[in-house]
């Protein structure tokens, strides 16, 4: 009965709807500045998933290029996002989300 | 048969380790099932024809971005458990629950009943199958991988967006040094005394 089932673009895109949802939750709920940079990796994940899914659907490189871009702007994300999260916890050790209230006016 | 099989194994792993990443109470942990994400998400890659992006997805993000996380993790000492259990926030979880639980239902919803029925669009940019005659390295006539392919347009019709990228690689760059500069005076402690302030 399984022998005749192939993963359409559906099932990706659905997996990474999935995904998707989860980083964002773990964005909402957690605390630790680097667990919620990783949530943010899962989102871009995610949609780069549907990214490739759909570009091979549509049998159009755009797909693949646009995953390409996002990797380098994630990759620049991060490097700037980890300087910030090292210059904050270096004055006050064991910061979370939270204390970054003190940025405003 | 195989793609269903090789399509469960990807999902499992992907979603195992976004879990594992929501879920872990150390830093640690988190940063390794978020290398069990990424690999899994090559795969798929691997699977949608993607090879050149998953080679790329293994060497960038496991490679060097997870490993930046677990640098900074290592040189910040932050690799506490954290204690889940608190809600610093009253009713934040149940919010989260709910906003994702009505992303995902409103994604799934769009993918299930709009279908994909927009095959006879004519391709903005190329095809991915196109098969390249007259390459600058002499004619060929076996189809294009997917290499060729992404780099004659990364080159060609993307070259102002290829550039763009450049900048922005050397603005984090000098950002990322200019922020992570030690201040030559002493540091002026910041201000204490906001109702979550966390025990040292």
């Amino acid at each position: 009965m399984l022998a005749d089932v192939h993963p359409t673009t559906e099932w990706y895109l659905v997996l990474s709807a999935v995904v998707f949802c989860l980083g964002a939750f773990g964005l909402l709920v957690r605390r630790n500045p680097l667990v919620m940079f990783m949530c943010v990796e899962l989102m871009l994940n995610a949609v780069n998933v549907t990214f490739v899914a759909l570009g091979k659907e549509l049998n159009d490189v755009g797909g693949q290029l646009a995953v390409f871009f996002v990797l380098v702007v994630a990759a620049a994300e991060v490097v700037v996002g980890l300087a910030i999260i090292v210059t904050i916890i270096r004055r006050r050790p064991g910061s979370d989300a939270d204390d970054v209230s003190v940025l405003k006016g | 048969m195989q793609a269903t099989i090789v399509f469960a194994v990807a999902a499992v792993l992907i979603v195992g380790g976004a879990v594992g990443v929501i879920f872990s109470r150390n830093p640690v942990h988190a940063a390794l099932f978020l290398v069990q994400t990424l690999f899994g998400v090559a795969i798929t890659f691997i699977d949608l024809d993607a090879n050149f992006l998953a080679a790329v997805q293994v060497i960038v993000y496991a490679g060097a971005i997870v490993i930046l996380f677990l640098f900074v993790i290592m040189l910040l000492g932050v690799d506490k458990a954290e204690d889940l259990d608190v809600e610093p926030i009253a009713g934040q979880r149940p919010i989260a629950v709910v906003a994702a639980a009505g992303t995902l239902a409103l994604l799934l919803s769009v993918i299930l009943s709009v279908g994909l029925d927009f095959t006879g669009g004519a391709s903005s940019t190329g095809a991915l199958n196109e098969v390249r005659r007259s390459t600058p390295f002499g004619s060929t006539a076996e189809p294009a991988t997917d290499i060729r392919v992404l780099g004659t347009h990364l080159f060609t019709d993307y070259v102002f967006a290829f550039e763009i990228t450049a900048i922005l690689l050397t603005i984090a760059v000098v950002g990322a040094v200019l922020l992570a500069r030690r201040p030559s005076g002493p540091l002026e402690p910041l201000p204490e005394g906001d109702p979550l302030e966390v025990a040292p």
